[in-house]
């Protein structure tokens, strides 16, 4: 139940988010909300509702390494959607293997 | 350049489209809740910045945009790449907001618990806006 309940809260927060970068413009700035912190919101909520602050907080410091990441990972679907023309959905999924490295590698590193 | 809102971008989408995009948002946060569980709030929390809906999303801007340059008679092959190439530059700078919105609520919620995603948001909001900003004024 609590799952659904997940699915859900970030289903809404997610979607309200995407529609928000569909309809601004121009693009770049549009762009800024497909880094918007939807998922955050819908969990840390739940996690700060179930667990309190010291847990959500603890999420917070790890979702920094996160976000560089994706600021990486953005950079790597750019380049190679424009200089080795890939298609959109070859570049986005290809690089999701360079997120979960830089990730997964820089907490293991700075974390433990 | 001037930020502006057009509706008629709403009509592009398709329903199945919209549906997709939720229950690729609400797989994410069920994820994210499960990896926490199970791994605990370290690695849970890397996952709160995990590109769930990028795929679908910039699938979706090259579609529309290589849709809008056929109907002119023209390919759109490249148009459509260009769009979701600019897409992803902005959420590249979106995701150094990101991180303001984590930091934020890594040092606000054990004081404030909810406060600190509110505050966070806004520094997300405050950052990516002047990045952007930023971005235009120096061409690099």
């Amino acid at each position: 139940m609590e799952y659904l309940f997940r699915f859900l809260a970030g289903g809404i927060v997610v979607s309200a988010f995407a529609v928000l970068g569909d309809v601004l413009r121009p693009k770049s700035f549009a762009g800024l909300f497909g880094a918007a912190p939807s998922v955050a919101l819908a969990t840390l909520s739940l996690a700060l509702w179930k667990e309190g602050g010291a847990y959500a907080s603890i999420e917070g410091r790890s979702m920094i390494l996160g976000s560089f990441a994706l600021a990486l990972y953005s950079l790597a679907v750019c380049q190679l959607l424009m200089r080795a023309r890939w298609s959109a959905l070859a570049a986005t999924t290809t690089a999701i293997l360079l997120w979960l490295v830089l990730a997964l590698g820089s907490e293991h590193l700075l974390m433990g | 350049m001037i930020v502006r809102v057009k509706w008629s971008a709403l009509k592009q989408s398709r329903w199945y489209e919209y549906a997709l995009r939720f229950v690729l948002g609400g797989l994410a946060t069920a994820m994210a809740g499960a990896i926490a569980a199970f791994f605990g709030p370290e690695a849970g929390g890397l996952f709160l910045a995990f590109p769930a809906i990028f795929g679908a999303s910039a699938t979706l801007i090259e579609k529309h945009e290589r849709e809008r340059k056929q109907k002119l008679g023209l390919s759109g092959d490249r148009r459509g790449k260009e769009a979701a190439a600019l897409d992803a530059a902005g959420a590249g700078l979106g995701s150094i907001g990101l991180a303001a919105f984590g930091a934020g609520v890594w040092y606000l919620a054990p004081t404030l618990t909810f406060g600190s995603l509110a505050l966070g948001s806004v520094a997300w909001l405050l950052v990516s806006v002047f990045l952007w900003q930023l971005r235009r004024r120096v061409r690099f």
